[in-house]
C-alpha cells in the first residue's frame, strides 16, 4: 500500500501497514526484521518481542523465520519492556518492538528505571516516528526524542532509511547498553548506497558537501534534505548534507567542524522543534559560547492533524518542496 | 459463549410490544452496517470487519438504551458514550448518523484531508464522541472519573465505555477494574467487544484473558455474557445490568463475529486491517439490502 495517494479523488488518511516509499524508488522490505533474522541466525542470545504489532514493526519476519527465537506479549507494553529488561538481566539480548508512542509515553517509567538505570542491553525498536501516520496525535510520536533525550544511559538513533536500519542492528545489539530506534517498516527507501556511506553508531557523516548551504538532518528528513540539495543545486545554490543518525550521544566534533564553515544551516528533523536535534545542537554551541543563526525544520509545536501524510508534510513544512522554499526564501531575506 | 462460565439466561423478550423493538433496533443495525459500509468504501478498506461485529451492539445503545438529544450532543443529561477503541470510529459514525447526530451524508468524508470523521475517532473533531481513543487501554480509566463526576453532581445519567478484547492485555484496564469496584461505580457499563482478533492475530493467541466474565466477576463487577451479534440477547442484557440494585459496576463481554452480516466477509481470513476488492462492496451493501 503506497502512502502516497495518486488516485484524483480526496486524499484519504493513510493505512496501518503503509509504507513511505514513492512507487518509483527503489526499496527494501521489511530491513528491520531481515536484519534481526540475520543477526539472530550467528548470535543465539538475540531474541525478539512485540506487544501485538509484531506484523506492524517488521518483526513479523523474525517471528516467522525464526519462531522459537519470538516472544508475543500481548498488547501491554510496559509487560514488554519489563520482559525485555528481565531477559537482559538473564543474558540474552532483546529487540522489543511497538510503536514510538507506546514506548514512549506508556512505559516510560519501565524504560527508565528497568532498562536505562540498569544500563541493560535491549533495543527498542519502534515505528511511526514523528509525522509518518495520519492517525492523529494518538499514533504520532512527535516528541518521543524529546522526552527521551534526558534519559541517562539511553542511545537514540533516527535512521534514513534500510540502509541505515541494516546497518544499525548488529551495532545496536553490540553496544553494552539500551537502545532506542525509530523504526521505518514495510516497503523502506534505500539512498544511502548511493552515497559512498556506512552507519557508524555515535558517529554523524557528511553526505553531500556544499559551500552555501549546510542541512544538518537526522532520520526520514536526510532523505528528503538529499532531495532538497540535488533541487538546490539546479537553482545554483551549493548545498550539503549531514547526517545525524544518532541523536544521543551526540557527534559533537563532526558537527562542529561542519558549523565551523560560513554557510547558511538548518537542521531538518522529522520530530517537534523542541527538544530534538535543533536543541541538541543549540545546547552544544551555547556550551561552546558559540552565536551562530540555524533555522530549525521540524514539526511545530502543536498537536497535528489528522489526515493524508503528503499533505501534512506539505502543512508542517517538512516535505521536499517546502524545505526547498524555506532554503530559497532565507536566502533572499539574506540578500536583502 | 465462553466454556468457563454458563451463558447469561436472557430474559425473556415475549410480547409483540417488545418484538417489534427488537425488529426496530434490528433494522437500525443494519442501516448502521451499510452507513459503515459507506465509509470504508471511501477508503478502500479498514476496519470494516469491526464495525459489522459491533454494529448489532451500537444499535441497542443508539436505537434504544442511551439516553441523548442529537441535535445537543453535549447536553447534561445524557448517557456518555465513550469509545475507547479509536480504530473503531467508522461504526461510531455509523451509529451516530443512524441516531442523527450528525448527517449521513458527512459520512463519505471519512478519513480524508479536513474531514470531521477522523479514522481514529477524536472529541475534538466530532459531534457525539466523548473521548480520543487511538491509544488504547484509557476508556475505562475515564469512564471511572466520568461516573465519579456525575455522581458528586447527583445525575443519574449512565456512562458506557466500549471496549476491545486487546484493550484487556493493557494492565491499566485492570488498574480501572479495581477502581471502579472499590468507589462501586454502579452508574458504569463496560461492553468488552470479544471478537477473538487483535492486531497480530487471534486474541487467544496473543494473550489469553479467558475467562474473561470471571475476572471481571472477581474484581467485584456484576457481569453478564452474551451473543452480541443477537439483539435479543443483548437488549436484555443490557437493560437488566441498568437496573440491578448492586452497589457495583457492571460489564457486558459480547461475543461477537469479524464481518457480521455480510457472508463474504464473515468467511475471509480472519485480520485486523482486512482487505476487500473493489467490485466487493457493492455485493456487500446488496447483501445487507437482501436481509432487510
Ligand atoms: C496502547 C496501544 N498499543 C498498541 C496499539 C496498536 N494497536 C491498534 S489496534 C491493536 C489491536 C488491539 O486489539 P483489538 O482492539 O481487540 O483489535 P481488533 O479487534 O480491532 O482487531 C493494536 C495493538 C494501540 N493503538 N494502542
Ligand atoms: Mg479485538
Amino acid at each position: 500500500m503506497s502512502t502516497v495517494n495518486q488516485s484524483p479523488k480526496r486524499l484519504t488518511s493513510d493505512a496501518m501497514s503503509a509504507s513511505l516509499a514513492r512507487a518509483d524508488q527503489r526499496v527494501t522490505a521489511a530491513p528491520l526484521g531481515h536484519a534481526l533474522v540475520a543477526l539472530a541466525e550467528q548470535d543465539e542470545r538475540v531474541l525478539g518481542l512485540s506487544a501485538d504489532l509484531a506484523k506492524y514493526t517488521d518483526l513479523h519476519i523474525l517471528r516467522d523465520a525464526l519462531p522459537e527465537r519470538f516472544y508475543q506479549i500481548g498488547m501491554a507494553e510496559q509487560a514488554l519492556l519489563g520482559a525485555a529488561a528481565g531477559l537482559a538481566m538473564e543474558g540474552f539480548i532483546p529487540f522489543a518492538s511497538t510503536y514510538s508512542v507506546f514506548a514512549t509515553r506508556r512505559a516510560y517509567d519501565f524504560l527508565c528505571l528497568d532498562i536505562a538505570e540498569a544500563n541493560l542491553n535491549v533495543n527498542m525498536v519502534c515505528a511511526l516516528p514523528g509525522l509518518t501516520t495520519g492517525y492523529g496525535p494518538s499514533h504520532q510520536a512527535t516528541e518521543d526524542i524529546a522526552i527521551l533525550r534526558g534519559m541517562p544511559n539511553l542511545t537514540i538513533v533516527d535512521p534514513a532509511d534500510a540502509v541505515d536500519i541494516e546497518q544499525a542492528v548488529p551495532q545496536l545489539a553490540a553496544h553494552d547498553g539500551p537502545t532506542y530506534m525509530r523504526v521505518l517498516r514495510g516497503k523502506v527507501p534505500r539512498v544511502l548506497d548511493e552515497y559512498d556511506y556506512t552507519f557508524e553508531l555515535g558517529k554523524a557523516k557528511l553526505i553531500r558537501g556544499g559551500g552555501e548551504v549546510l542541512l544538518i538532518s537526522t532520520g526520514l528528513m536526510t532523505e528528503r534534505a538529499l532531495e532538497a540539495a540535488a533541487a538546490l543545486e539546479e537553482a545554483g545554490v551549493d548545498t550539503a548534507v549531514l547526517h545525524v543518525p544518532t541523536l544521543k550521544p551526540l557527534d559533537e566534533e563532526t558537527i562542529r567542524r561542519e558549523l565551523g564553515r560560513d554557510r547558511l544551516v538548518l537542521t531538518c528533523e522529522n520530530h517537534t522543534i523542541i527538544g530534538g536535534l535543533f536543541d541538541a545542537i543549540a545546547h552544544m554551541l551555547v556550551r561552546d559560547g558559540t552565536v551562530r543563526r540555524i533555522t530549525p525544520v521540524g514539526l511545530p509545536d502543536e498537536f497535528l492533524d489528522a489526515g493524508a501524510l503528503p499533505t501534512l508534510a506539505d502543512r508542517y513544512g517538512v516535505s521536499t518542496d517546502k524545505l526547498v522554499e524555506r532554503v530559497l526564501g532565507l536566502r533572499r531575506s539574506q540578500d536583502a | 459463549m465462553s466454556t468457563h462460565q454458563p451463558a447469561a439466561a436472557p430474559a425473556r423478550v415475549a410480547d409483540s410490544a417488545d418484538e417489534h423493538r427488537l425488529q426496530r433496533i434490528r433494522e437500525a443495525a443494519q442501516r448502521i452496517r451499510a452507513n459503515a459500509l459507506v465509509q470504508a468504501e471511501v477508503q478502500g478498506q479498514g476496519y470494516i470487519g469491526q464495525a459489522l461485529d459491533i454494529a448489532d451492539v451500537l444499535a441497542v445503545l443508539y436505537a434504544d438504551q442511551l439516553r441523548l438529544r442529537p441535535d445537543d450532543p453535549t447536553w447534561e443529561g445524557r448517557d456518555r458514550c465513550l469509545l475507547s477503541i479509536g480504530h473503531y470510529a467508522l461504526a461510531l459514525y455509523a451509529a451516530l448518523a443512524e441516531a442523527g447526530v450528525i448527517p449521513r451524508e458527512e459520512l463519505t468524508t471519512y478519513a480524508t484531508d479536513g474531514s470531521r470523521l477522523p479514522m481514529s475517532a477524536m472529541a475534538s473533531y466530532t459531534p457525539g464522541v466523548e473521548i480520543s481513543g487511538g491509544s488504547l487501554g484509557h476508556g475505562l480509566t475515564i469512564a471511572n472519573g466520568v461516573a465519579l463526576g456525575l455522581k458528586r453532581k447527583s445525575n443519574d445519567a449512565f456512562v458506557y465505555n466500549i471496549l476491545s478484547d486487546g484493550e484487556l492485555n493493557e494492565g491499566s484496564t485492570w488498574e480501572a477494574a479495581a477502581v471502579a469496584a472499590h468507589h462501586g461505580l454502579d452508574n458504569l457499563i463496560a461492553i468488552v467487544d470479544f471478537n477473538n482478533q487483535q492486531a497480530d492475530g487471534k486474541s487467544s493467541e496473543m494473550l489469553g484473558m479467558e475467562p474473561i466474565g470471571a475476572k471481571f466477576e472477581a474484581f467485584g463487577w456484576v457481569t453478564r455474557r452474551v451473543d452480541g451479534n443477537n439483539v435479543a440477547e443483548v437488549l436484555p442484557a443490557l437493560e437488566e445490568l441498568r437496573s440491578v440494585e448492586d452497589p457495583a459496576p457492571r460489564c457486558l463481554v459480547v461475543n461477537t463475529k469479524l464481518g457480521k452480516g455480510v457472508d463474504f466477509l464473515e468467511q475471509r481470513e480472519k485480520l485486523h486491517f482486512m482487505q476487500v476488492a473493489p467490485e466487493e462492496w457493492k455485493l456487500a451493501h446488496d447483501q445487507l439490502k437482501e436481509q432487510a
